[in-house]
């Protein structure tokens, strides 16, 4: 009775378990590590029985999660003490607690050697133990040829033998070259002789390690890994106590097959013929039987057994009953059975010859890929990804595309990467390939990685044929409400490059095409718009003969993003409106992108990389072992001669257009001098390069990449155009107000002041806007200090606030004029109304000479500055979050793309922005708490709950649960987390659309066509 | 290797008894354990008895207020897990007569004994409970 012996311990166990809280928890075990460190430190006083207990207790804390860092010394130390209880208290909580690189071990050895070569058996084992569960290299080196000894020695009794025999084991497997396990193969032989099932037990896993090193040397042992199984399997010589259900130990009849499937092949015919009929009576004579257990237990001897056959590649008709019983397992009720049966159907896949039958089961399969269970799921679809082959890719792809509608978020990324590969790899025509990945980017668009989408662009740039059916595709598409960003950018790619062959169709006059897709800009993100830009280019240039009306709206917009503050975007719309005023010369330039070389695809090449999980990896193993669909290659115009596609898509051919395009003259002239490189259109550089890579391979090879260099820095743009390009592109057009920069980046100064209470808002060559703010709970007062840099006086200033409607502004009068070197202080009057996210927007205009500049700024007057951190106990804490049950006031999400940040800088983050962290909440070290309090006239003092889940795996994404008690403030509060975590605040505000504010009277359309930096920002509030 | 782990967890997810056989510090065990437990304790009776998580399987079992979890690599039968699970069971009934939460609680070393004299290193080293018990017997009439 030693545990209830201590009584001191009980005592803290039963304190422990009566704490209400984690909170009451930590503040007990904090009590009890203190006692426990003071005790220790004066160790003398310690009786043997105290340091026992005091050891218990900390492993009984460690095991609650709290880190142990003292105490070690004392646990080790017990190791050496004379009495069973205490050494054998030492023993286990040593290997519970150090691992084998502690320093402390070491101190240990020679005890240990002691007691391992000592008399005392029990004191053996518990040595044994300890070294076979943390030994390292110091014990190997310098206690494997004792424990050898142990194991062979005959004068040992088999509760000895068998731990002797896992030490090794580990002692092996750790230090391959220390242990000397030469002439052990006549020794293991002899082992598997043994009587006692626990040693034979443990010699049967030693031997699966020392076969999987080197299975040449343990051939002897063949043949008795037969005798055994076959001992076992007709229940010989098996005493009762290694009876399980009737079942001759069924853990000794796995291990031994497991044993065997590391032997390449059995050559002996008698050997042969004995393990062929044991491994047929298994399949044939395991029935279902009533008893959970038993039937557990005999199929887990017959899943070894389907194993066994499966790797041996037994006769055809052995392997057709194992196909035919797991064809039966996949459609049982019971799930483990289904879930193994499927399960195992995948690693049969490796087997040649069986997949036409395992082909008859797809229909059970599909049915299973609708369970509602997530394990038998991903098995289904593990299963239909392995055997999707040219026959039947039109049927399990369109299964799964259909199923990912309704797929749960786990699993839709894994499926659509899936259906993509399995369409590229088995496409039985290149249409039918450009409808999946269309309805796949339809569906489930924030699945799809852009390489996905480069890819199909790929298949229809080198696919002459294809590409005037991809063009009505992306047209139709483009028809549907509310399609996914992904989409827009594949649509106007590819009617950007062939919208002019379909020209005679209704509704895809170039201007037509323009406008539909024209309609979809104001809801993409900054990334997309460039792709929009090289459309709007090419549609231009293929309208022949010119359409005024279509060429000035272009215009307009190329003018409008000329000074865009995002560089690939400012850099598209100068250049294309440089370039389309050159008329002929515009053909050249923009003329249809040639083809890609071909190489094996990334996509593939990632999932192969890939390392999700372990019995996917198998599948995935096994594609790649397969052939591939010719099919891509058969379309390609040119007669299936087994060549390989590298050679015959790789060519980079002129294409031969249709109809007589005026421009395909001369592309081979701009393929040849290679001025392509320069104005091609290409997808935004915010993808990681080697994506890029992919789709813009030509350009690499053609020219030294550069997409996205300033234009003036490239010295190519004048090789490629005529002299006075070079000047236009980078003049500003038509614009006076231009002609004052502001000085540093407008939208970096504005989220620095979303964190901070005064800073620099604006500055230009003549003006500086300071500010500064004091907030207090839903009130704010923030001046303004306009500061006159120069030395004449700044005229007709003017400023305006444009507030949203939950915050009420008052601007006290500014003055008409700022003398020279002289500053203006303007204080403002803020007061929350309700939660919202908007901000207010400063419009500020003055005179300088004959210069009017106009700017429009955001003011930080943002959600965070009514928050008000508050540390929460978990008394207060736990009653508020349940009490706060499910939509809409308790909000969830799974955000991903969140910019990769570690725990800490995540915690820092948020209480930056006064959303302060309390640890110890949760229990999960990876989760945080958060806590608030937002004020509004509306709400009053409002306690804000949030909790982050994250994924050490996978920093890219957590889940957010946000809780208050106003709907309105837990869906903005929400939002505005949200934005602070996925953006790189400074770019992605810029794409906001227009019309995301409910109609509030923030940006008069005007302020949209200034081509002022800043202005456009504020505009595009 | 075989198994990772062994944990035995009450249903509001209290950790009543855990032993690696693989080192990771606290932090990553209470991660793990937290991950894991989520998602096995939503689970219902309908649903198979593995989960994947990660590079492991976690074979799992109930017994009342108890899950029983097991995480093994690639290398172990799931449904002989499964049964050694029980296995485990049966002999901490044997011991404790009808064993339960509180059982393990207050008895964590002979726990840890009985799950030491079956599993070493990761593997199966006994499965008869007469041969598991005597060592037990043996503790008790030492202290």
């Amino acid at each position: 009775m030693a545990l209830s012996g201590m009584r001191g311990l009980s005592v803290f166990i039963s304190d422990v378990r009566n704490c209400q809280n984690k909170e009451q928890e930590r503040l007990r075990v904090d009590k009890e590590l203190g006692n426990i460190r003071t005790r220790f430190k004066n160790e003398k006083g310690l009786t043997p029985y105290e340091k026992k207990k005091y050891v218990w207790k900390m492993l009984y804390i460690y095991m609650l999660g709290y880190d142990v860092d003292f105490g070690h010394m004392e646990a080790v130390s017990l190791i050496s003490a004379p009495k069973y209880p205490e050494k054998q208290v030492g023993y286990i909580v040593t290997s519970c607690l150090l691992n084998e690189n502690h320093d402390f071990l070491r101190l240990a050895i020679n005890t240990v050697r002691n007691d391992i070569i000592g008399r005392n058996e029990t004191f053996q084992c518990l040595a044994l133990t300890l070294v076979g569960n943390i030994g390292g290299r110091d014990f190997a080196e310098s206690l494997a040829p004792d424990v050898q000894k142990l194991l062979i020695s005959s004068s040992c009794r088999p509760l000895v033998r068998k731990k002797a025999a896992l030490c090794l084991l580990r002692l092996y497997r750790k230090n391959p070259d220390v242990v000397n396990v030469d002439g052990w193969s006549d020794r293991m032989a002899q082992l598997l002789d043994e009587r006692d099932m626990g040693v034979l037990t443990s010699c049967m896993s030693l031997l699966v390690a020392l076969v999987s090193n080197n299975h040449d040397a343990y051939w002897s042992c063949l043949p008795k890994c037969v005798k055994t199984l076959e001992r076992l399997a007709r229940n010989q010589d098996v005493p009762q106590e290694y009876t399980y259900y009737g079942i001759p130990s069924p853990w000794l009849q796995v291990k031994t097959m497991r044993a065997l499937q590391y032997f390449p092949a059995v050559e002996d015919p008698n050997t042969r013929r004995s393990l062929f009929e044991v491994l047929q009576r298994i399949l044939m004579g395991t029935d279902v039987v009533k008893n959970v257990n038993k039937n557990n237990a005999s199929h887990a001897v017959l899943f070894e057994a389907l194993a066994l056959v499966m790797h041996l590649d037994a006769e055809k008709e052995m392997m057709s009953q194992c196909v035919a019983l797991l064809g039966k397992f996949i459609a049982v009720r019971e799930p483990n059975i289904r879930y193994l049966g499927l399960e195992n159907m995948t690693r049969m896949l490796m087997v040649t010859d069986v997949q036409d039958i395992i082909k008859r089961h797809q229909a059970q399969i599909i049915t299973s890929l609708k369970d509602p269970d997530i394990s038998i799921r991903r098995r289904a679809l593990d299963l239909l990804y392995g055997m999707c082959d040219v026959s039947n890719a039109k049927d399990i792809v369109e299964e799964l595309l259909q199923y990912l509608s309704s797929a749960d978020f786990a699993m839709r990324e894994e499926l659509s990467l899936k259906a993509a590969i399995l369409a590229e790899k088995f496409a039985p025509d290149l249409s039918w390939y450009v409808d999946v990945i269309l309805q796949l980017i339809d569906k489930a668009g924030d699945f799809v990685s852009d390489d996905i989408w480069f890819r199909v662009v790929q298949f229809v740039t080198n696919n002459e044929d294809l590409q005037p059916y991809a063009a009505l595709k992306a047209r139709e598409y483009l028809d549907k409400p509310a399609i996914h960003e992904t989409m827009v950018k594949v649509s106007a790619y590819i009617l950007g490059e062939y919208s002019h062959l379909l020209a005679r169709r209704p509704g895809c006059s170039p201007k037509e095409i323009f406008i539909v897709i024209h309609e979809k800009l104001p809801t993409v993100s900054t990334s997309t718009i460039p792709i929009l830009l090289s459309t709007y280019a090419k549609i231009l240039m293929h309208t022949q003969p010119p359409d005024q009306d279509l060429q000035r709206q272009i215009w307009a917009i190329f003018s409008k993003y000329e000074s865009c503050i995002d560089a690939e975007i400012q850099q598209r719309a100068v250049e294309y409106h440089a370039l389309s005023m050159k008329g002929a010369a515009l053909m050249d330039i923009l003329a249809e992108m040639p083809k890609f070389p071909e190489r094996q695809s990334l996509l593939i090449k990632k999932a192969e990389d890939s390392e999700a999980d372990t019995a996917e990896q198998s599948a995935i193993k096994l594609r790649t072992q397969q052939q591939t669909s010719n099919a891509l290659v058969l379309t390609d115009q040119r007669p299936a001669n087994g060549t390989p596609q590298v050679n015959q898509l790789g060519l980079v051919k002129v294409p031969t257009m249709s109809n007589a395009d005026p421009s395909t003259a001369e592309q081979g002239l701009t393929h040849a001098n290679g001025a392509l490189t320069i104005v091609d259109p290409q997808p935004p550089s915010t993808t990681s390069p080697d994506l890029l890579g992919d789709l813009l391979g030509t350009l690499a090879i053609e020219g030294p990449p550069g997409p996205v260099t300033a234009p003036q820095s490239d010295p190519r743009v004048a090789s490629g155009l005529e002299g006075g390009v070079d000047a236009l592109a980078i003049a500003t057009v038509e614009d006076q107000t231009n002609a004052v920069q502001p000085i540093g980046d407008i939208a970096e100064r504005f989220h620095a002041l979303c964190l901070k209470d005064s800073g620099v808002l604006y500055e230009d060559p003549h003006i500086q806007i300071g500010i500064k703010a004091d907030w207090r709970a839903h009130q704010g007062r923030v001046v303004l200090f306009l500061g006159n840099k120069n030395l004449g006086a700044l005229s007709s200033v003017q400023a305006l606030i444009l507030s949203p409607s939950h915050l009420k502004i008052e601007l006290s009068l500014v003055p008409d004029i700022i003398p020279p070197r002289a500053q203006v202080q303007c204080p403002l009057e803020i007061i929350n109304l309700h939660p919202s996210r908007d901000s207010a927007v400063l419009d500020f205009s003055y005179n300088f000479g004959t210069q009017l500049v106009n700017v429009k700024l955001r003011l930080p007057a943002v959600l965070n500055k009514f928050l008000q951190p508050i540390p929460i106990s978990a008394e207060e804490f736990f009653p508020q979050w349940r009490s706060l049950s499910g939509p809409p006031l308790k909000l969830q999400e799974v955000v991903r793309g969140v910019r990769p940040m570690l725990l800490a800088e995540m915690a820092n983050l948020f209480n930056s922005l006064n959303l302060m962290v309390c640890p110890g909440l949760d229990p999960n070290a990876n989760n945080l708490v958060v806590s608030t309090t937002f004020y509004s006239e509306n709400t009053r003092a409002m306690l804000c709950l949030i909790r982050i889940e994250t994924d050490p795996a996978d920093r890219t994404q957590l889940r957010m649960t946000i809780a208050s008690g106003d709907p309105t403030l837990t869906f903005e509060l929400k939002e505005f987390v949200k934005e602070q975590l996925i953006s790189i605040p400074i770019t992605s505000r810029v794409a906001t659309p227009p019309m995301a504010p409910q109609g509030q009277p923030l940006s008069p359309p005007t302020a949209l066509l200034s081509s002022d930096p800043g202005a456009m920002l504020a505009g595009l509030l | 290797m075989g198994i990772r782990f062994v944990l035995m967890v009450n249903k509001q997810g209290q950790t009543r008894l855990a032993q690696y056989y693989e080192y990771l510090n606290v932090e990553e065990r209470r991660a793990l354990e937290g991950e894991i437990v989520r998602k096995c304790l939503t689970r219902t009776q309908q649903q198979c008895s593995f989960v994947e998580h990660r590079n492991y399987k976690v074979v799992y079992r109930r017994y009342a207020s108890l899950f029983f979890l097991v995480g093994v690599d690639n290398e172990e039968n799931e449904l002989a897990i499964l049964e050694f699970i029980h296995l485990l069971v049966e002999t901490m009934d044997r011991h404790f007569g009808n064993v339960c939460e509180l059982d393990i609680m207050f008895h964590l070393e002979k726990a840890h004994f009985m799950l030491e004299e079956m599993v070493m290193n990761g593997c199966i080293i006994e499965t008869s409970k007469t041969n598991i018990l005597s060592q037990i017997q043996l503790m008790e009439r030492a202290s």
